[in-house]
């Protein structure tokens, strides 16, 4: 059941230029899946709507919600001054998780792109076979990197080459050379573009999260569609939400 | 204390409704708010076949507000009627159906389809969408357009119609005038003002669109201007919307001529919004001894 309610700031921290760490003590963390997200509203009313933000992590014992998230603007900048004690006004569990169900008995690749990398970390903590992270950075600055390694093997990429392969995720899995059954992936569009792809070639399974300029969060507005391969659910025009639908496909559904 | 308000006689057990397409029909916000406790649940624009929209991005923000540019994408009225009416029917709260169409002909087969439907207590016709290329606003932006489509859509109504009239006009008095006099019976205002906004690192406009039709608290000022100009103009009633955020936004669209108000743009801020005003404005009529709610309607002192 989906909830806007008071929640608290734990902690917060700078890991990155611009990426900020954040726990929230809130009552939905327990109702949460790897891969759904929550929107966090900001307070100055010059900024109204809810800004989508995925779930990095939830503590074991259901209370704590941890966001990792990059100042995209106002919004996320007032968030980056909040500290222990502040409250934020959050609405969730939104959207429906990574399907773990899909990764039993299969080698799974776990792919994260930039601010894409925080939800791939739940999904690593709760995917318990065969698997490989793939984490794919502008620079050297590999936030979360330390987190993904307590939970699988994790290759690097760096847009500038100075850590791991050159290029994207996909440069870092192929120099690897792991053979995936199933893919999960958080990350900009040409990256998603490119797993895609790569999943139509190996004929196996792509599961990737989108994410769109939201207003509501929760499929009323329509603002967050895209293109997709069969009728959706509320329209019948070819047009998903995001936000309900989503964020997760399988990237054959969807046309990105 | 009543709250009752009445619309072309239709009566509302309360003022406060809920602004077309930022409501769906209501399903995702149930999750939310009693919609038994609303005055009227406004649905989002309902065409003949399924509409798909506008391509993304389809909203921004802007201060103290928003853009958007969803192009009225909906499911049409077969599956309106399937499965959205039904759903409705739940609830012993009014429905009011919000019309689109791009031809006269499509706005008349989607009211005629409806004239059967007993769950439908009034049609909203949009006529005012600034985001569609084709019909919609088309026939908002001249008052000879809205006469003639108006007086059209009257021929074929069984329920009462209201005109949802759109800001980008130069006179607003003139257009409800129109309406008024083709025969509307009732005017709602205001649709969103066409705006847009430019990304300037990336030098491209954020909407895919470019323009958008721009909503939320930032417009409130202007909504109750014309609110108050087209309720000097005309003797029918009016439901006055833009940026209504709580009870004493909502007491000021009714003072300025409003019979009821509805709370958009601001669902998407609160999702208990309309909760909010509706006890914001209980809380003002106990403070100010206020009896009936009809009784703040144009009560402005001149």
């Amino acid at each position: 059941m989906k909830q806007k309610q008071k929640a608290r700031v734990i902690s917060q921290k700078q890991i990155g230029p611009d990426i900020y760490d954040m726990w929230l003590d809130t009552g939905i963390a327990g109702q949460t899946a790897a891969g759904q997200f929550i929107c966090i509203y900001p307070k100055d009313r010059s900024t109204l709507l809810p800004r989508p933000i995925s779930i990095c992590e939830v503590n074991k014992e259901g209370t704590g919600i941890r966001v990792v998230y990059r100042i995209a603007g106002q919004g996320t900048r007032e968030f980056s001054s909040y500290g222990e004690g502040d409250e934020a006004d959050v609405l969730g569990p939104l959207g429906n998780g990574f399907p773990i169900g899909a990764a039993e008995g299969k080698r799974a690749l776990l792919l994260g792109g930039g601010i894409g990398i925080p939800p791939i970390l739940q999904l690593a903590k709760q995917i318990r076979g065969d698997k490989l992270i793939g984490a794919g950075y502008r620079d050297e600055n590999l936030f979360l990197k330390e987190d993904l390694e307590q939970y699988a093997r994790t290759v690097i990429a760096t847009e500038d080459g100075s850590r791991g392969a050159k290029g994207n995720v996909l440069d870092a899995i192929s120099e690897d050379g792991y053979e995936a059954d199933v893919i999960f992936a958080c990350g900009p569009m040409p990256m998603l573009r490119a797993v895609k792809e790569y999943a139509r070639k190996k004929n196996i399974p792509a599961y990737i999260s989108l994410e769109e300029h939201m207003a509501c969060g929760v499929g009323a507005c329509l603002g967050c569609v895209v293109k997709t391969k069969n009728v959706d659910a509320h329209s019948h025009v070819h047009n998903a939400r995001i936000c309900t639908d989503g964020p997760v496909f399988e990237a054959g559904e969807v046309e990105i | 204390m009543n709250l009752q308000t009445n619309i072309a006689g239709v009566t509302f057990q309360n003022p406060v409704m809920t602004a077309s397409g930022t409501f769906g029909s209501g399903m995702e916000y149930s999750e939310f708010v009693d919609l038994n406790r609303l005055g009227a649940v406004v649905t989002k624009g309902v065409s003949n076949v399924p509409w798909t929209g506008n391509p993304t991005p389809r909203v921004a923000e802007v201060y103290g507000g928003m853009l958007n540019a969803i192009g009225l994408q909906n499911p049409g009225i077969d599956i309106f009627l399937e499965r959205d009416i039904p759903f409705l029917k739940q609830f012993s709260t009014k429905v009011i159906v919000n019309v689109c169409g791009k031809t006269v002909r499509d706005y008349v087969e989607v009211v005629e389809r409806l004239g059967e439907e007993k769950a439908v207590s009034m049609l909203e016709i949009n006529v005012s969408c600034p985001n569609v290329k084709e019909g919609a606003i088309a026939f908002g932006q001249s008052a000879q357009a809205l006469e003639n489509i108006t007086a059209e859509i009257k021929r074929h109504a069984v329920q009462p119609v209201i005109m949802k009239l759109s800001p980008n006009v130069t006179d607003m008095r003139e257009m409800a005038r129109a309406a008024e006099a083709a025969g509307a019976d009732a005017l709602s205002l205001i649709n969103t003002i066409t705006g847009m906004k430019i990304d300037i690192h990336r030098r491209k406009f954020v909407l895919a669109n470019k323009t958008g039709g721009m909503s939320g608290p930032a417009i409130k000022p202007i909504a109750v201007r014309m609110v108050y100009e087209a309720a000097k103009a005309v003797n029918i009633p009016i439901i006055g919307m833009g940026g209504i955020a709580d009870g004493e936004d909502a007491v000021e669209f009714l003072l300025a001529g409003a019979s009821a108000v509805s709370v958009g743009a601001m669902n998407f801020v609160n999702p208990y919004a309309t909760m909010d005003v509706l006890r914001g404005v209980e809380e003002y009529m106990r403070r100010h001894q206020v009896k009936n709610v009809t009784d703040l309607i144009g009560a402005v002192d001149e």
